[in-house]
């Protein structure tokens, strides 16, 4: 379960990063890693954590050690069991936020550590959390999804998805609790896990996934398995004392604000001076739920790497930027972005003149090149097509910033095989590399989307050839523009132009 | 091929009976079970894939001894078998492992319920023995009843 692969050309090893949150001795400690034991690289997965591509066998002892010395490991990032948790990059700043998740996740971290019961599952078993009315979290693609909110009377619950996911088939998740008083969180999941250990489908890996389990016996069937199980363990010792609560709520204390103005003369300079940092600051940070702050996306979507790659130099440098300018935290996004939680406006230039100095001020934020992408034919022993070079093509037509900001929010992502770790099914623009006679070819899919209107894409024709598909996607960008209604965004204008208008604009009119 | 609990050399009298008639201290496959006439005073062999419910509707929790058979160490349903067995239908008999168990499945498989583990061939009964020390503390409750990591602290 440490999570260590031999794939194509060496091993790779996968660091855990619970809900995506970092102090900087441990971003640090990430920069150490790559600078002495890879090649001086690291690379952001779209779970939030950090893979390295070429450590030596040998030295993976000495690499465990760095990390357990500033409390990381690998532990549960392979195998069929309960993988790290995951949650909404923006827990606990974000202003449409009803319930910081984290304490939550981190409950249910504990939990789903070296769990003995749930740790040689049918398949691996993935768990993501939001406390948001935006769904950051990706909550509906995951084995299990939980939506922290507030009813009337201002009590915590949980609204569970249960069975969705990506991979060969993917699978929007279902509701099987609409509001899960969090005391009855652990032996709830306890009570799915049991239920699909001992049904999950052990013959065939590529329906061995908890949504084949729930898509075979029908929400109400698993529900009902479920809620059979739950009411032996519902008042046992699973239930979490208050106590409990209170400790862990005290570990996600918010960092020490200070009373600000909500508006800043120095970032107004530097807005009205500085039109590359008025730029960035438009695209890549947004509003922060106390005053005087924002939110700072530090963008991983440099011209220069593949998407999600970062270098020793710049992990220290973000470390440094976050001692300086927000309270030494740093957080990792499913979109293979970093996030500075909490800048002060004040602050902002400065911040954003270090970042930019370390290429990491890209501001493509959630934009056409903020695309997302495995590593593919380039690192990973299951890939039939190459994701990183296809992401560069895409990268460099739409190299104009003007032209990308004109486009709005667009969001590729892209997989260069069909287990969809670049998660093509719910990108806006999704792409999947196919093997055809040997050659690389991609099929697109469209319509896709993994927020709360989650959906899954539509194929829209035959596979397209590799030096191909950068002019397809610009081909369906170029007719979105040119037939959208005010300030539609693509997403949009999908869903009201349908299918076969964008396929026409690719294929042509046969 | 060693027998092993949690703390050393087991001495349970439990034996597989292939074919000869059933002694005292010996367990057989549930067919064979069922063809003596379903005796209390022997054990069963269960393979991976019988349910709980169809255990429980034949008695089999009532019987003195169980082993839950292992065909590869990636079939994790017996965990879950041991725990309900343990949990919550009173079984009271001694709980084995047989088959593909690894070393580093012994803690989880001892917190599951089970008391004795057959080793596999070459084995080492030593390395082994140590597994049942491999953490101090836990985080979840389970058949052994040791005391979560939430409830040690308060």
């Amino acid at each position: 379960m440490n999570g260590l692969y031999l794939q194509r050309h060496a091993y790779m090893l996968r660091v855990a990063v619970p809900y995506g949150l970092l102090n900087t001795a441990q971003v640090r400690a990430l920069a150490y890693i790559a600078r002495h034991y890879d090649r001086d690289y690291a690379h952001f997965t779209t779970r939030q954590n950090l893979q390295y591509n070429w450590p030596s066998l040998k030295d993976v002892p000495d690499i465990l050690q760095v990390l357990a010395d500033v409390e990381m490991h690998a532990i549960q990032t392979s195998g069929n069991c309960i993988r790290n948790i995951s949650a909404d990059h923006l827990a606990g700043i974000a202003l449409d936020e009803a319930v910081d998740p984290r304490p939550y996740a981190e409950i249910m971290r504990q939990w789903s550590s070296f769990h003995p019961e749930f740790s040689y599952l049918p398949r691996k078993f993935k768990i993501a959390f939001t406390g948001a009315a935006n769904d950051r979290a990706a909550i509906a693609v995951h084995d299990i999804g939980y939506r922290m909110l507030r009813n009337e009377a201002g009590e915590v619950g949980l609204q569970v998805l249960v069975g969705g996911g990506l991979g060969r088939t993917p699978i929007i998740g279902e509701v099987i609790h609409e509001f899960l008083a969090p005391e009855d969180m652990v032996s709830h999941a306890e009570a799915i896990l049991r239920v699909y250990n001992q049904h999950g489908d052990r013959d065939n890996k590529y329906k061995a996934r908890i949504k084949i389990l729930v898509k075979r016996l029908g929400i109400e069937e698993f529900r009902r398995q479920v809620e059979d199980e739950w009411k032996h363990i519902k008042d046992g010792a699973l239930k979490i004392p208050s106590a409990e609560f209170d400790r862990i709520h005290a570990m996600f204390q918010p960092p020490a604000y200070e009373e600000k103005s909500a508006d800043s003369e120095a970032l107004n300079l530097a807005l009205s001076a500085d039109a590359k940092f008025a730029r960035w600051y438009e695209q890549n940070t947004t509003d922060h739920k106390i005053q005087g702050y924002r939110i700072v996306y530090v963008s991983l979507k440099s011209r220069f790497r593949p998407p999600g790659d970062v270098t020793s130099d710049q992990i220290d440098a973000v470390a440094d930027i976050a001692e300086q300018f927000s309270f030494g935290e740093v957080r990792a996004t499913h979109e293979q972005n970093l996030v500075l939680g909490d800048v002060a406006l004040d602050d902002l230039y400065e911040a954003w003149k270090q970042l930019d100095a370390a290429d990491l001020a890209t501001p493509n934020i959630g934009t056409i090149t903020d695309l997302i992408c495995c590593p593919g034919l380039d690192f990973c022993a299951l890939a039939n097509a190459g994701s990183i070079s296809v992401a560069a093509e895409i990268t460099d037509v739409f190299e104009d910033y003007d032209r990308i900001h004109e486009l709005g929010a667009v969001k590729l992502k892209m997989s260069g095989c069909i287990n969809a770790c670049g998660h093509h099914h719910v990108g806006h623009i999704g792409i999947l590399g196919i093997d055809k006679n040997g050659e690389e070819y991609y099929q697109v899919m469209l319509g896709g989307s993994a927020a709360d209107d989650a959906s899954l894409g539509k194929w829209l024709g035959p596979a397209i050839p590799k030096e191909q598909i950068a002019g397809a996607v610009e081909k369906v960008l170029d007719f979105y523009v040119q037939n959208r209604i005010g300030g539609e965004e693509f997403l949009a204008a999908y869903r009201r132009l349908g299918r076969e208008p964008f396929k026409e604009a690719v294929y042509g009119a046969n | 091929m060693a027998l092993i609990d949690s703390k050393g050399l087991s001495k349970s009298q439990f034996t597989f009976s292939e074919d000869d008639a059933p002694l005292a201290h010996s367990f057989v496959t549930i067919e064979r079970w069922k063809e003596l006439g379903k005796p209390a005073d022997i054990g069963v062999r269960v393979e991976s894939g019988v349910t709980i419910e169809e255990l429980v509707e034949l008695g089999i929790h009532r019987l003195p001894f169980i082993s839950l058979h292992f065909p590869k160490f990636a079939d994790g349903r017996n965990y879950s078998t041991a725990r309900l067995l343990k949990d919550r239908h009173g079984f009271k008999g001694e709980l084995r492992a047989e088959g593909d168990i690894l070393r580093d499945q012994l803690f989880y498989l001892s917190r599951c319920g089970f008391d004795t583990f057959e080793l596999k061939e070459g084995q080492n009964t030593d390395t082994a023995l140590k597994a049942f020390a491999d953490f101090s503390a836990v985080y979840q409750t389970a058949a052994d009843g040791l005391p979560p990591a939430y409830r040690r602290l308060q």
